[in-house]
């Protein structure tokens, strides 16, 4: 057994555990936060997704004891417009991708603001604005077995660009 | 998953003093800790590398940018120096996995992943390189994701990177260290051909530690492209990838690299092709020549005939546009 530390949501928490047990297990099975969901177990879903010292990585691939003194935040650490977006544009169905979509979209937003280009940015020299394409390419390794995804664009749009931005995919008009 | 004993390296001297038969390196774990999760990968012990300083991306004297081995997908895409001198890099790591995977896999990673065929993943299924001698389910299988270049009898499949075939287009070369001393190893000869023996997949030493990649200057690859064709739109593995560099003057091709992935165990340096390309007319019909000219050895198999032409139409297409646009903004 190995001793690792974690600062989880701004909490220090110390679990022994196997070197064989990943993050993610770590933190549903000792710690018992059970909001970052397990999805493929291989790395290809996202479901598992966690922010580690802000960036987000699938936990599942991760290894507890690689994380020791790392500051990790889960879903039950964070409060972010996001959410309540995710709420109103129906960025969800059966809701098990939610809280990966959540941290890795939070991640994402990150990442956009430090200027990073992605596929499909014509030149990779540009900080290309937060288009449509963009949000999706740079959201590509989360799945959303119900498809929710116009929902999961919506919602990550209008937190990066406020309510007025874009074509909505079906945000719901009042009932006449 | 096998237990397994786990040592957290402080030093390089130590990684390279702790590894032995039946220990393996770990980096980001994006590769190793899935293929331990299905019993492919079985080390007895792990020797944890991702706190060792090598991280660095720096611009030598001579022009040449040394990676350190360890620096995250994500910040070699990142890097300024490299998105101006070298796109073609930033651009086909960009292409790769999805944006937690690139904030985990490292480079030295990235050189050593193992295939992607589903047959080395199915442990009911023969594979040579999974379990030497058993055969190769993939011969007589689905094999429509499979090499069509410098594949063998014995195995079939294909390297998975897109930085390797950027780096190979790039002449990079792999700098490894082991208590015997480092040595450098040119990218496009790091991993090897399956022959008949394709559990052997690179020239690496079991106890040499991949410590750095270092890309010498080329002026062409400041008009470069990476070009990856896939079955979804993101986030899939390459069909056929191309990495090319080019530069024209008076209407003719006076530099030209091209490397293409998705087609053979290790980054394709397409030679033929450039030597065909060198000096030719910058022309759609000279660039389609090159890519058959390289193609003519494909042995496509059952599934994966497609390949050869989708192959020529990629290299013809992203020549034509590195021709038609220049340098990229």
């Amino acid at each position: 057994m190995v001793e690792v530390r974690l600062n989880v949501n701004g909490t220090a928490a110390v679990v022994d555990v196997e070197p064989r047990v990943s993050l993610l297990d770590a933190l549903r099975e000792r710690l018992e936060l059970t909001g970052t969901k397990k999805g493929c177990n291989q790395g290809a879903c996202g479901a598992c997704t966690v922010l580690a010292d802000g960036r987000r990585i699938v936990s599942c691939l991760a290894l507890a004891v690689q994380y020791d003194g790392r500051e990790i935040t889960t879903i039950e650490g964070v409060t972010h417009p996001l959410q309540r977006a995710f709420a109103r544009h129906d960025g969800f169905q059966c809701g098990y991708c939610t809280s990966g979509q959540i941290c890795s979209a939070i991640g994402m937003l990150a990442e956009h603001k430090e200027g990073t280009a992605s596929a499909v940015t014509d030149h990779v020299e540009e900080s290309p604005e937060l288009s449509e394409d963009e949000i999706r390419e740079r959201m590509s390794g989360n799945l959303c077995r119900c498809g929710a995804y116009n929902g999961i664009v919506d919602a990550i749009d209008e937190v990066a660009h406020g309510a007025s931005h874009g074509a909505s995919h079906g945000e719901k008009e009042p009932a006449a | 998953m096998r237990d397994f004993g786990y040592l957290a390296a402080p030093d390089v001297a130590t990684a390279v003093r702790e590894i032995r038969p039946g220990a393996k390196f770990l980096g980001g774990g994006t590769n190793l800790v899935d293929l331990m999760r299905e019993g492919i990968e079985t080390p007895d012990t792990v020797i944890d590398i991702s706190g060792l300083p090598l991280t660095g991306i720096d611009e030598l004297p001579d022009g040449t940018v040394r990676i350190g081995a360890l620096v995250r997908n994500s910040d070699l895409a990142a890097h300024p120096v490299l998105r101006a001198r070298f796109p073609v890099l930033a651009q086909a790591v960009l292409m790769g996995a999805s944006g937690q995977l690139r904030n985990m896999a490292t480079v030295g990673g990235n050189l050593l992943q193992r295939t992607r065929c589903p047959y080395f993943y199915d442990g009911t299924l023969p594979c040579n390189k999974r379990e030497p001698g058993s055969g190769c389910a993939a011969l007589g299988g689905f094999n429509r994701m499979h090499a069509i270049l410098g594949a063998s009898e014995h195995c079939i499949a294909t390297h998975p990177s897109d930085l390797c075939v950027a780096l190979a287009a790039l002449d990079a070369v792999v700098v490894v260290e082991s208590v015997r001393g480092v040595r450098r190893i040119p990218l496009t000869g790091f991993h090897r051909l399956p022959g008949d023996t394709p559990h052997v997949e690179t020239v690496l030493e079991a106890d040499e530690l991949i410590t750095a990649v270092e890309v010498p200057p080329a002026p062409v690859a400041v008009n470069s492209r990476y070009r990856k064709v896939r079955d979804r739109a993101s986030y899939a593995f390459a069909l056929v990838s191309v990495a090319a560099a080019l530069r024209v003057t008076g209407g003719r091709v006076e530099e030209v690299r091209l490397a293409l992935g998705g087609v053979a165990a290790r980054p394709w340096r397409a030679t033929a092709a450039e030597r065909a390309l060198t000096g030719a007319p910058a022309t759609e019909a000279e660039f389609r020549r090159a890519a058959d000219e390289e193609l003519a050895a494909a042995t496509p198999r059952r599934d994966n005939g497609f390949k050869v032409e989708l192959a020529a139409r990629t290299i013809t297409a992203t020549l034509l546009r590195l021709a038609t646009e220049g340098s990229p903004a």
